[in-house]
């Protein structure tokens, strides 16, 4: 059995993808990230840096933009200015338009699980879960399902390679969204309100997953409504509202003595709804 | 009916057939292939954000949709050989009908490729893909399941339209039916014929959309 083989199926982040030059540098460096909407402004200078292996939760109001800084790491969206680097070799300025090349770099370093999953219909489940690492990264296809199995043996869901993504439960979807974005090897997970659109007992499963892999190292980045979950499992969570972050810190600090009375009230909302 | 009408329906039934097998089908088969790869060039090109790009496909669609097929079938055939260009009939009928089906079916494909949820892009794009290579791979496969019953409709109409080839002197099966007619003078019994045949073609294409359509439904959700 080779190194590789042993390998397979494993939880674990890559060593790769910007590894090799630790230099003390966060993974993630966001600077003064701006985005608008036609005349709304949905960013107003945002700032966010984090280190490999830690995990940073995204909380806010909705409308806060908080999913729209999600998705300008990914290059979903086009910030309209700021830099954004990930790891040592990507580094865009959103002063003029990122290239093509370097949209492609930057989702090659993260990989977003999606509120609504967006697994393709028309495909398997394997089928899903290759097709980055197949037909984008161009890996040995033998290689790419050997790592899929892997990877969907330890979400339990090994038994459902053959299945179409409608077949599946909520829970069981999301957990193949999550394991689509495993398979590419990013650097940098992405996960915008997983849970949001799951029924609540389905929840639990989606969340212990992603419990999991913070504490196999993976660098995450979470938009989530779920306060007891961020504080469990994030290292840091920032309370966006308005298009900036408010409030950035210790989930401890942050969650239950906020310093602004924005976070205060958002928190008090949530964790007293009635 | 008397025994000399039974045997002019059975022994017309023979050249009738032959039309619809040499003239009808091919016609329509050839016509509908090659205007569906016209179709998915104009529906990329109305989508494309190119103004003209989408301006010449909009104005190609206008004009195929606004203007009689028949009228299209004629400029081709007898108004071209003024010009200099003489085309012979079935080449004719195979350009009129593709330029037609093209108009008709970027429309149907325009719509499918729209109505593809804009999260399948989004994933394709988080996957890493090129724009080109999430329309291949993730969007097109999809549209073509939601383009499948508007689709279909559009062939089974043109299988109809072929009769109008019959004017431009294409054998096929109109064509047959009209001379049988003449030659018998038994105008309702072979024109009752034809409609037969067309009928019974048009049904069995019907049979083959619905398994088509309940195929392609298994990787939806309901």
């Amino acid at each position: 059995m080779s190194p590789t083989d042993a390998a397979h199926g494993s939880l674990e982040p890559p060593a790769g993808a910007g590894a090799e030059d630790e230099g003390g540098r966060p993974l993630l460096r966001v600077r003064g990230l701006r985005k608008s909407f036609g005349s709304t402004e949905v960013l107003r200078s945002v700032d966010l840096s984090l280190d490999r292996g830690k995990v940073l939760a995204l909380i806010g109001p909705s409308g806060s933009g908080k999913t729209t800084v999600l998705r300008c790491l990914n290059g979903l969206e086009i910030a309209d200015g700021g830099t954004l680097a990930v790891g040592e070799d990507v580094s865009v300025d959103f002063a003029s338009r990122p290239t093509r090349r370097q949209l492609a770099a930057l989702r090659d370093r993260s990989a977003m699980v999606f509120q609504h999953y967006n697994l393709f219909p028309h495909k398997t489940v394997l089928e899903n879960v290759i097709e980055g690492p197949v037909v984008v990264q161009r890996r040995p296809r033998t290689e790419a399902v050997a790592d899929a199995e892997g990877l969907l043996d330890r979400v339990g869901l090994a038994q459902k390679r053959d299945a179409y993504p409608f077949e599946l439960s909520g829970g069981q979807q999301q957990r193949v969204g999550i394991v689509r974005a495993l398979a590419l090897q990013p650097a940098l997970l992405l996960f915008d309100e997983p849970t949001s659109a799951l029924d609540p007992e389905l929840v639990g499963d989606v969340l212990g997953l992603i419990k999991e892999l913070a504490h196999e190292g993976w660098t995450m980045v979470i938009v989530t409504h779920e306060l007891q979950f961020a504080r469990e499992v994030a290292h840091e969570v920032a309370f966006v509202d308005g298009g900036t972050i408010v409030e950035h810190g210790d989930p401890d600090l942050v969650l239950r003595a906020p310093q602004q009375e924005r976070t205060r009230q958002f928190v008090h909302r949530l964790l007293h709804p009635f | 009916m008397s025994q000399a009408t039974w045997d002019l329906l059975v022994e017309s039934l023979w050249p009738i057939t032959l039309g619809a097998v040499r003239g009808t089908i091919p016609l329509a088969l050839m016509s509908f292939a090659l205007g569906l790869v016209l179709a998915l060039v104009l529906a990329l090109m109305r989508l494309s954000s190119r103004w003209w790009l989408s301006g010449v496909a909009r104005g190609y669609i206008s004009v195929v949709r606004g203007t009689p097929l028949l009228v299209q079938l004629f400029v081709i055939f007898y108004g071209l050989p003024s010009i200099g260009v003489v085309i012979s009939p079935w080449p004719s009928a195979v350009i009129a009908f593709s330029i037609n089906v093209g108009g008709y079916a970027a429309e149907v494909i325009r719509a499918a490729i729209l109505s593809v949820p804009k999260g399948q892009w989004e994933a394709a794009y988080m996957i890493g893909m090129s724009h080109r290579l999430a329309l291949r791979r993730i969007i097109l496969p999809q549209a073509a399941r939601v383009s499948v019953p508007p689709l279909s409709n559009t062939f089974i109409s043109l299988v109809k339209d072929t009769s109008l080839a019959s004017l431009i002197l294409v054998t096929e099966l109109f064509r047959q039916a009209q001379q049988v007619a003449a030659f018998s003078q038994e105008f309702m019994l072979l024109y009752l014929e034809a409609a037969g045949v067309y009928w019974v073609i048009c049904l069995a294409l019907s049979t083959v959309q619905g398994s088509l359509e309940k195929r392609l439904d298994r990787y939806v959700a309901h």
